[in-house]
């Protein structure tokens, strides 16, 4: 799993059926400062973050059908929960 | 998944079993602010819609076969959704 934060929402009508219900995110990925990469991901958001939330995103295709128990779906990056308290070498990084 | 701008077409007549019908599109990935980032690749149309000049996006790897009517094809991208709107911020 990686650290993200949510910066984004893609709004999407023709789409694989598999997506159909799910939001899709954009995910900035941080490292373990809490700084952006540059890098992101679009992700299914399987619990509801909002926006500007630092979230564990996941993206890896075999756990990502799981959490969407959909055998079919053509998806690897996924939202997995949203992050309350990250601790690093004895520091708090700012999640908020 | 990724955001991309279709750039082109590909036309194989000949190819490996499982990918006959499947369509090929020329994507330029882009960065989260629409920005071209990367080099060019081939992926494979799933939605069997998009077309030159649309922004979609596309997933990798093996989840790509997986988007397709026939999964275990050798495809390693695959167009999922085209995008009618990213909001930022």
């Amino acid at each position: 799993m990686k650290l993200g934060r949510i910066s984004g929402t893609v709004v999407s009508t023709i789409q694989h059926p598999s997506l159909d219900g799910h939001q899709l995110r954009v995910v900035d990925l941080l490292d373990v400062s809490g700084a952006p990469t540059g890098g992101y991901v679009i992700a299914v958001d399987s619990i509801g973050a909002s926006h500007g939330q630092t979230v564990l995103v996941l993206d890896e295709g075999s756990s990502a059908r799981q959490v969407m128990a959909d055998a079919n779906a053509p998806v690897r990056a996924i939202v997995v929960g949203i992050v309350d308290e990250v601790r690093v070498d004895g520091t708090d990084l700012d999640v908020t | 998944m990724q955001l991309a701008d279709v750039i082109g077409t590909v036309v194989a007549t000949q190819k490996s079993e499982g990918l006959d019908g499947v369509r090929f599109l020329i994507l330029q990935p882009l960065d989260r602010s629409g920005e071209p980032s990367g080099n060019p690749v081939v992926a494979a149309d799933a939605l069997f819609t998009a077309g030159v000049g649309e922004r979609v996006y596309f997933v990798s790897s093996r989840e790509a076969a997986v988007a397709l009517p026939e999964q275990f094809v050798p495809v390693d991208h695959a167009v999922v959704g085209i995008v009618d709107e990213v909001e930022i911020g």
